[in-house]
């Protein structure tokens, strides 16, 4: 490949001409993913400098959270990364635990897993096939798209609703998985492991897929951690820190599952990271699918925490318990005691820690809350990632971090 | 690895698939007479290519729909596009913030009749769950839409009855109408020439 | 040996003497004050010591306080130690009227958006920013809106009932 040699027209002084071009890769296009906008000063195909604009979705998450108590607060969180609510809403559930002090059961805490791993399947599901999609290759999307149906229809059959789940309570769950929960799961490990690898073989070893992502959007692991990168992206650049084994949350402990890390961090890697990462995934549900069938009896019920206090009654008692009346009554009009403090729990959502910073002064609704969102810290690096590179390769790039507009911009 | 291939083309009990139906019209040896606005109608209604501005939640059910479990090809959507020249259908899907409304109003400027709006999810119709200083309570301040897809986000199911209903209005609209008074009032009030 | 909040409280207060204050453990995170003035050097400290090592930048954010006179604007770092994962809380309090920090984009490049969000929300001046304006409101915005005296919705619509919609 021959030097590029550049043969630049002689401005004159003072000029208002300048030698690259402006392109604007506006909030709506193809390439972006989400709403996002990039300016980018051309020269030629290389890009100069880019300005990045954000906000294009900005829903004021964090001033509507002030107004709503703590329960409803869910449904905000699982229009964060909507490609994955199930964690977001969990991430939330352990915050308010942490808060209140509520200890969970060991079943609730497998059943935690499983969904939140079949999320993280269901994001980085999304996130590779689109990266092969601006790549020009269609068919992986549309294959995995028909096996996304199926993680959509475990969430149905546990919660209702196929997207934004609003799943489980503060303390558990809302009802017991039942019998056609677990078989669609079932369904699930079966059939998945054959369609991951036939997706994977698409890309692996493909030439044109390597040549275009190996080598490109590369981020070394100092810049990384500086600027506070977490989740495949900051694997992918060599550091393996993954929040659920180095602060476990919701007895991560007990499963056994290692990390992928990459080399280079460069879109190559992150792909790969991220295709490694859904194996391990569907081995700890395996895992914790075996220790869920383990609990026997009156255990094999359990799906929330004994906390009368936080988790409503069952309607049917309300209706006929005094206690449990008093209970309803409490906990809708905001009579329960909520202690002040500030709380910070992360978890490690499909792109890197999530976390959650409660602060509450004892009243219906938090103080102030501020979600820790990954992709809004890492989407800062972009400019310096495709500084020097091509627009293509720029475009694998966005697609290949998984921005994701709702949680940049909450 | 082999899966096994089925052709569609009859189902169960032998019944043949459902082709339109040709408009209502006069025939005769060689020749067919229809109202021109109807044949129109069925060819457009058909071959609709959309435009998915896809911000938030929304977008990813409608990759849902676009994907093989609950095809919108089958209703003439394979082509969507994202050039607001060459499309016919504007579907809004996601919640559109105060900072989004002049690039959606751009948009739609840019459309060239006959062009039809699509309002999916409670936030492109309302503003949804968020009534917030920041979100616009509704794409119909700032473009007019012709059909609104309730739900947070809809089910795939419910888009395509939306789009059906698109399909509708599409089949019926009369070839006159984006010349009449009435719709130059419409877009006036939009502030749209 | 593990770091343990003790051992970084009293290195804290060997370096910094009074200076950092309000030591507390609210869920078993250590939490510390400093004036504003010193909050690049607590965390220029914390970042190079050797045993210390809090080298990645959590999260920062700010809370309103409307009833704190002269500490109205809370500024919160939180800064995690990777090699030995051990997680710390750090607050600086700035005045309503005079609202600047010191940046810490030369320290963390993380911080570059994070401090832009924390203006755009609440109206806090970091010096030496290198690029300090809004980012996700609107630019044409006139106030900062996560203030408590601002309302959630917006005022100039007329479609809504209050009455029916709980106001």
């Amino acid at each position: 490949m021959s030097e590029i040699v550049h043969h630049h027209i002689k401005l004159p002084e003072g000029s208002i001409e300048k030698q690259t071009t402006t392109l604007n890769l506006g909030p709506t296009h193809p390439a972006t993913h989400g709403v996002m906008q990039n300016i980018l000063e051309l020269d030629g195909e290389r890009i100069v400098s880019s300005d990045q604009t954000i906000g294009y979705i900005h829903r004021a998450f964090e001033k509507l959270a002030e107004r709503r108590p703590l329960y409803q607060i869910t449904t905000l969180t699982d229009r964060l990364n909507y490609c994955s609510s199930p964690i977001n809403n969990m991430g939330w559930h352990m915050t308010c635990e942490k808060l209140l002090g509520v200890k969970i059961p060991k079943r609730v805490d497998y059943l935690r897993i499983i969904i939140m791993e079949l999320a993280r399947i269901s994001d980085h599901l999304i996130c590779n096939s689109i990266v092969g999609v601006d790549s020009g290759a269609y068919t992986g999307f549309l294959y995995v798209m028909q096996y996304r149906e199926l993680i959509y229809e475990i969430y149905e059959e546990i919660c209702g609703s196929r997207l934004t789940t609003n799943i489980g309570r503060i303390g558990g769950f809302e009802r017991n998985f039942n019998a056609t929960a677990f078989e669609k799961l079932e369904k699930f490990l079966k059939e998945y492991p054959a369609v991951l690898k036939e997706f994977a073989n698409l890309f692996r070893r493909n030439r044109i897929f390597m040549g275009r992502t190996q080598g490109t959007g590369g981020i070394s692991a100092e810049r990384a951690l500086s600027y506070g990168f977490t989740g495949p992206n900051l694997r992918a650049a060599g550091v393996d820190y993954d929040v659920r084994v180095h602060s476990p949350y919701s007895s991560y402990e007990d499963f056994s599952f290692t990390i992928p890390v990459g080399k280079t961090g460069d879109n190559y890697d992150r792909f790969l990271v991220r295709d490694e990462e859904m194996w391990q995934s569907l081995d700890i549900i395996e895992q914790a699918y075996k220790k869920v069938q383990e609990f026997k009896g009156a255990d094999a019920e359990v799906f929330h925490a004994d906390v009368p206090e936080y988790y409503l009654p069952e309607k049917k008692d309300v209706y006929t318990k005094m206690e449990a009346l008093i209970w309803h009554f409490k906990i809708i009009m905001g009579e329960t005691d909520i202690p002040a403090g500030e709380v910070y729990h992360s978890v490690e959502g499909a792109n890197g820690e999530l976390g959650f910073y409660l602060i509450s002064d004892g009243g219906r609704t938090p103080y102030r809350l501020h979600f820790r969102r990954p992709c809004f810290i890492y989407y800062q690096a972009y400019s310096e990632i495709t500084r020097g590179s091509m627009l293509s390769d720029a475009i694998m790039t966005m697609s290949s971090m998984n921005l994701i507009a709702g949680e940049m911009d909450a | 690895m082999a899966r096994p291939v089925q052709y569609n083309v009859k189902n169960e009990g032998g019944k043949a698939i459902h082709v339109a139906d040709a408009p209502p019209g006069y025939t005769g040896e060689g020749f067919f007479t229809a109202k021109l606005s109807d044949v129109v109608g069925l060819a457009r209604k058909n071959s609709i290519w959309p435009l998915p501005f896809a911000t938030s939640c929304c977008g990813i059910e409608f990759m849902a729909t676009m994907g093989s479990h609950y095809d919108l090809a089958r209703f003439g959507a394979e082509r969507v596009g994202f050039s607001p020249r060459q499309c016919d259908l504007l579907m809004v899907m996601g919640t559109i913030a105060k900072k989004m409304g002049p690039v959606l109003r751009q948009v739609y400027l840019q459309m060239a009749e006959p062009r039809w709006v699509l309002s999916m999810g409670a936030c492109a119709s309302s503003g949804g769950i968020f009534d917030t200083y920041s979100v616009l309570q509704g794409i119909d301040q700032i473009i007019p839409v012709d059909v609104y897809i309730p739900g947070c986000p809809p089910r795939p199911e419910a888009v395509l009855d939306g789009f059906i209903k698109i399909q509708e209005l599409v089949g019926k609209e009369s070839i006159r109408r984006r010349n009449g008074p009435q719709y130059k009032q419409l877009m006036e009030s939009y502030g749209i020439q | 040996m593990s770091l343990t909040n003790d051992t970084i409280k009293q290195r804290l207060v060997e370096k910094f003497g009074d200076q950092v204050s309000h030591f507390e453990e609210p869920y078993g995170l250590l939490t510390f004050e400093a004036p504003k003035e010193m909050n690049l050097k607590v965390m220029q400290f914390l970042f190079d010591d050797k045993e210390l090592r809090f080298r990645f930048l959590t999260d920062l954010c700010a809370v309103h306080y409307p009833d704190n006179k002269g500490r109205e604007l809370a500024v919160v770092y939180h800064l995690h130690n990777l090699v030995d994962n051990v997680r710390i809380r750090f607050k600086v309090y700035a005045a309503i009227e005079t609202p600047d920090v010191f940046s810490a984009t030369a320290l963390y490049a993380a911080s570059n958006w994070l401090e832009r969000e924390t203006y755009d929300f609440y109206g806090v001046n970091f010096i030496g920013h290198p690029n300090l304006k809004r980012i996700l409101n609107v630019d044409e915005m006139d106030y900062f809106p996560l203030r408590k005296e601002f309302p959630l919705e917006d005022q100039t619509r007329i479609d809504k009932d209050d009455a029916m919609f709980g106001r």
